[in-house]
C-alpha cells in the first residue's frame, strides 16, 4: 500500500502526464519529498523557498484542507488519498 | 408578520428545519437553513441586495447606472431581479459551462450575459470582468469576492437568525465560494458564541474548471480569512450528487447540488461527534433549490451517469 496523490493538470508536466502518483511518508512534507524524488521539480511548484505551501495551491488529505490540520506537518498514512488543486473562485 | 411592501423586503428570516431521518442520533442533530426561501430562490439574494444598497448609499449607483459582475449564476440572478426593480442595467460575466436555466433566468430579468471561457471557470470570469471594468469607468462592479457588504449581510442577517433559532448550535457548515456566508456568520458566532465550529465545504469540479494556467494565477477572494474557519473540506461531484438525492429522498428537501456537497461535510462531522459521544446541533445551509440544475442530469439515472454528466460543468 502507498499514498495516492492526485495531480492537477498544470502539474502533470512533472509526472509524465499521470493523473495520480504514489508515494510514502509519515507527514505531508515527507510525502512531497518522496514524490519529488520520483518526479523532480514538483516540490518547487507546491512549496515555497521558506518551506510553506504556495498561496494558490490547496492540498487535501482525504478531502480535508491541510491548512487546518497542520499544513506540511499533517500526518499521512498508507491508504490515504491526497489531492492537489489550484485555488479557484466560486460564486 | 409575513406581509411585505415589496419582494425585496421579504429577504431573509428563512426557516431552519430539522432532518429527523438523516440525523444519526437524537443527540447529534442536523438542521437545514432553507435559503431557497429567499426572493429569487437562493442565499445570494442577501449579498446582492446588501451590495446594491451599500452602493446606493455611497452614491455609486443612480437610476440608469450599469452594474457589472462576474458570477456563475445565483448572484447574477439576485442582482438582476433588484436591478430590474430599481432601473439599473446589469451585465454578468459568466463562465460558459454553467447551466442553461441560470442563463434563461438572467435573460428573463433583462440582464446581459458576457461569456467567459469554460476552462479556468470562475477565475476567468473574474479576470474578464476586471478587464471590462478597467475599460468602462462608468460601470459599477459590485465585486462579490471583495465587497464587505457581502459578508456583512450574513453578519447582520444569516448569523443572528441561526443563533436565535438554534441557541444550542455546535457546528455551522456552509459552501465556500465568495466566502461571504462563512466569513459573516463566523464573525457573528465567534463574538456571540465562541466555540461553535465553522466548517467550509468547497466543491471540487472536473479538471477543465481548474484550467491550464500557471498556479501563480490562482484566486483567493479578498473576503477570505482562514482564521474564521475551523476546517475546510473538498467535496467531489459523486458525493455531492449522492447527498443531494438523499436529501430529497429522506427529507423531502429538493436542493441544488452545492447543498449536497455541504450536507456531505455536515454528515462527516456528525459521524465524528457520534463516535466521540458528544451532543451536537449542526446547522448547514441549503443554498438554493434544485430547479436550476435539472438540465445538468444530476437528478436522473445512476450516480455514475449523473457524475459523468457534471464533468466540466460549474455545478455549484
Amino acid at each position: 500500500m502507498a499514498i495516492q496523490v492526485r495531480i492537477p493538470t498544470i502539474l502533470r508536466t512533472h509526472t509524465g502526464g499521470n493523473k495520480t502518483v504514489e508515494g510514502n511518508g509519515d507527514t505531508l512534507a515527507a510525502l512531497v519529498d518522496d514524490i519529488d524524488a520520483q518526479h523532480p521539480g514538483i516540490k518547487g511548484r507546491l512549496v515555497t523557498d521558506e518551506g510553506k505551501l504556495h498561496r494558490f495551491v490547496n492540498v487535501y488529505v482525504n478531502d480535508e484542507d491541510v491548512r487546518f490540520t497542520g499544513a506540511l506537518d499533517t500526518a499521512v498514512k498508507d491508504g490515504d488519498s491526497v489531492t492537489i488543486l489550484p485555488a479557484v473562485a466560486g460564486g | 408578520m409575513a406581509r411585505f411592501a415589496s419582494l425585496v423586503e421579504s429577504l431573509g428570516n428563512t426557516p431552519l428545519v430539522g432532518l429527523p431521518s438523516l440525523s444519526p442520533t437524537p443527540d447529534v442533530r442536523l438542521w437545514a437553513k432553507l435559503e431557497d426561501h429567499n426572493p429569487t430562490g437562493s442565499i445570494k439574494d442577501r449579498a446582492a441586495i446588501a451590495m446594491i444598497e451599500a452602493a446606493e448609499k455611497e452614491g455609486r449607483l443612480q437610476p440608469g447606472s450599469t452594474i457589472l459582475e462576474p458570477t456563475s449564476g445565483n448572484t447574477g440572478i439576485s442582482l438582476a431581479m433588484v436591478a430590474r426593480q430599481r432601473g439599473y442595467r446589469l451585465i454578468c460575466v459568466m463562465p460558459e459551462n454553467t447551466s442553461i436555466e441560470r442563463r434563461q433566468l438572467l435573460e428573463m430579468y433583462g440582464a446581459q450575459i458576457i461569456s467567459s471561457p469554460a476552462a479556468g471557470g470562475s477565475n476567468q470570469a473574474v479576470a474578464v470582468a476586471k478587464g471590462l471594468a478597467a475599460e468602462h469607468d462608468d460601470w459599477v462592479m459590485l465585486y462579490q469576492y471583495g465587497n464587505p457588504a457581502n459578508a456583512e449581510a450574513h453578519y447582520t442577517g444569516t448569523g443572528p437568525e441561526i443563533l436565535a433559532d438554534m441557541p444550542s448550535i455546535t457546528h455551522f457548515v456552509a459552501g465556500l465560494g465568495t466566502t461571504g456566508t462563512l466569513m459573516g456568520v463566523s464573525r457573528y458566532l465567534r463574538e456571540q458564541k465562541p466555540g461553535v465550529q465553522v466548517i467550509a465545504a468547497e466543491p471540487r469540479y472536473g479538471e477543465l474548471v481548474y484550467g491550464l494556467r500557471n498556479i501563480d494565477e490562482g484566486f483567493i477572494p479578498e473576503l477570505y480569512d482562514a482564521d474564521l474557519l475551523d476546517s475546510r473540506f473538498s467535496v467531489g461531484p459523486d458525493d455531492a450528487i449522492h447527498r443531494t438525492r438523499q436529501l430529497v429522498e429522506r427529507e423531502g428537501i429538493f436542493a441544488g447540488i452545492s447543498t449536497g456537497a455541504i450536507l456531505h461535510a455536515a454528515l462527516g462531522i456528525a459521524d465524528k461527534e457520534v463516535a466521540a459521544g458528544r451532543r451536537a446541533d449542526i446547522v448547514f445551509i441549503v443554498c438554493d433549490g434544485g430547479w436550476k440544475y435539472l438540465s445538468t442530469g444530476a437528478y436522473a439515472g445512476t450516480l455514475e451517469e449523473a457524475s459523468a454528466a457534471l464533468e466540466g460543468q460549474l455545478w455549484a
